[in-house]
């Protein structure tokens, strides 16, 4: 059976791992590859890298850690933050990335999932959304690296993730922002919302506070991982012990 | 020296680092000269199994693959093109292992690609599965699936599609998942691989 993956991100800035609470007031929590490799040996399934600063300030993220982090660790990892063009996006994969992950540059130019996908296949090219739920429906967010240059479009959250499997994406990672940072559960309702809607995979982030958050959000939702940062940075959840948990409960995962 | 055959996939610098780590001198080349000479050869591939032939044709490479007589492992779409023939661009491929690619089948709940981890049923006994628990875990990143045959040294099942996650023809050799990035089981694989009597 294929299992549900758990995910562990981290939040880069300037090279650091950092975590805020609702995309402000970054702490430094430490050394990428001293996290990305316990985090591989815990039994991560796979790891996330959001550059959180690079989109909203129009620069591309650092790439020197990138090769360094695929050295050392054996399970796939992504890179998302301000990939802009082709180039970008070559260079992160010749560097050792196995997939990329875009967000507001897709909401710029939606062409340019269809350009990632045709350059490298859709198994590597990722969209980020980031929704945010208000008055009844979920809006997608753009620049939300940086609070003063965050934004709200005018599209709806299921629409661009229907778009963007159109277009190529091979997997979307939805960060629901009413509860990042907040540890009170994933977002259930709208993760099967876009669960009904597309058929690409879904990886659920925001709001991750203890184990039965992450059974809640398999056994509800049924999306295919799940994302966290801050319970797992400070150890409040171990990885393993998370995985145990989640199979005891008869999820399928990998130990 | 192990020629890992440079066909412009992205998976290439971890192939690299996964031979790195095991200890192994690894070449990136598209030179039939090299390839020919290496002790070992891996066939990495990520993307159209369609597009990586072209790559392959464009530098006169097929021929020589085909003519291979040392240890060749194929990895993920490097796999498929061993195969016969590609639902993927309607492609011919190198026709050494007999069978074709086709599409998952949809389904209810099914995601496409099939991503992420999942456990392969070893059905034969086969130097590259030396030692390897059953049920063992390896990544997954693909929408389109090589058959089950004779050649079939692992099976994987994925909703009711269940293909080859391992396959075995004399010196030619593939997996569908990537063992580069499939963690201690990913490693074992590759170990065994460089292990084998070439």
């Amino acid at each position: 059976m294929l299992t549900k993956r758990i995910i562990p991100c981290l939040d880069v800035k300037d090279g650091r791992v950092v975590k805020g609470v609702q995309f402000r007031n970054h702490r430094d929590m430490g050394d990428i590859l001293e996290h990305a490799q316990r985090y591989a040996e815990e039994g991560a399934d796979e790891l996330v890298f959001y550059d959180i600063t690079a989109s909203s300030d129009g620069r591309v993220v650092d790439k020197e850690w990138i090769r360094k982090v695929a050295k050392v660790i054996d399970i796939p990892f992504c890179v998302a933050g301000g990939i802009r063009n082709i180039e970008d996006a070559r260079k992160i994969l010749n560097d050792g990335a196995d997939k990329i992950s875009v967000n507001s540059p897709a909401l710029e130019r939606p062409d340019f999932v269809t350009e990632l996908a045709e350059a490298f296949g859709t198994q590597c090219v990722v969209v980020g959304i980031d929704s945010l739920y208000e008055k009844g429906n979920y809006i997608v967010h753009q620049y939300t690296g940086d609070e003063k240059k965050t934004i709200k479009t005018s599209r709806d959250t299921m629409e661009w993730a229907k778009r963007v499997q159109d277009l190529g994406a091979g997997e979307i990672v939805l960060n629901c922002m009413n509860q990042d940072g907040v540890k009170k559960g994933y977002d259930i309702d709208q993760l099967q919302a876009i669960k009904k809607a597309i058929t690409i995979p879904v990886i659920a982030s925001g709001g991750a506070g203890k184990e039965e958050d992450f059974q809640d959000v398999f056994e509800m939702t049924g999306v295919d991982g799940a994302l966290a940062a801050s319970v797992f940075h400070t150890r409040q959840i171990h990885i393993a012990d998370l995985k145990h948990y989640l199979s005891k409960s008869n999820i399928q995962i990998r130990l | 020296m192990i020629a890992v055959i440079d066909s412009c996939g992205s998976n290439i610098t971890s192939v690299l680092f996964a031979l790195q780590r095991l200890g192994a001198e690894a070449t990136l080349t598209a030179d039939p000269e090299v390839i020919r000479k290496a002790e070992r050869v891996i066939l990495p591939g990520v993307g159209a199994a369609g597009t990586a032939m072209d790559r392959l044709r464009e530098q006169n490479l097929p021929q020589c693959i085909v003519s291979l007589t040392q240890p060749v492992l194929g990895i993920c779409v490097g796999m498929q093109l061993l195969f016969s023939y590609s639902e993927e661009g309607e492609a011919n491929l190198l026709d050494i292992i007999p069978g074709n690619i086709s599409h998952f089948t949809p389904e209810k709940d099914k995601t496409i690609p099939h991503m992420g981890w999942n456990s392969i049923t070893i059905r034969k006994t086969h130097p590259l599965v030396n030692d390897l628990p059953q049920d063992s875990y390896f990544y997954f990143v693909h929408s389109y699936f090589p058959p089950v045959s004779d050649y079939t040294i692992g099976a994987c099942s994925y909703g009711g599609d269940t293909f080859s996650a391992i396959v075995a023809r004399d010196n030619f050799m593939g997996c569908q998942f990537h063992p580069e990035r499939s963690s201690k089981t990913g490693a074992h694989i590759l170990r065994n691989f460089l292990e084998m009597p070439a």
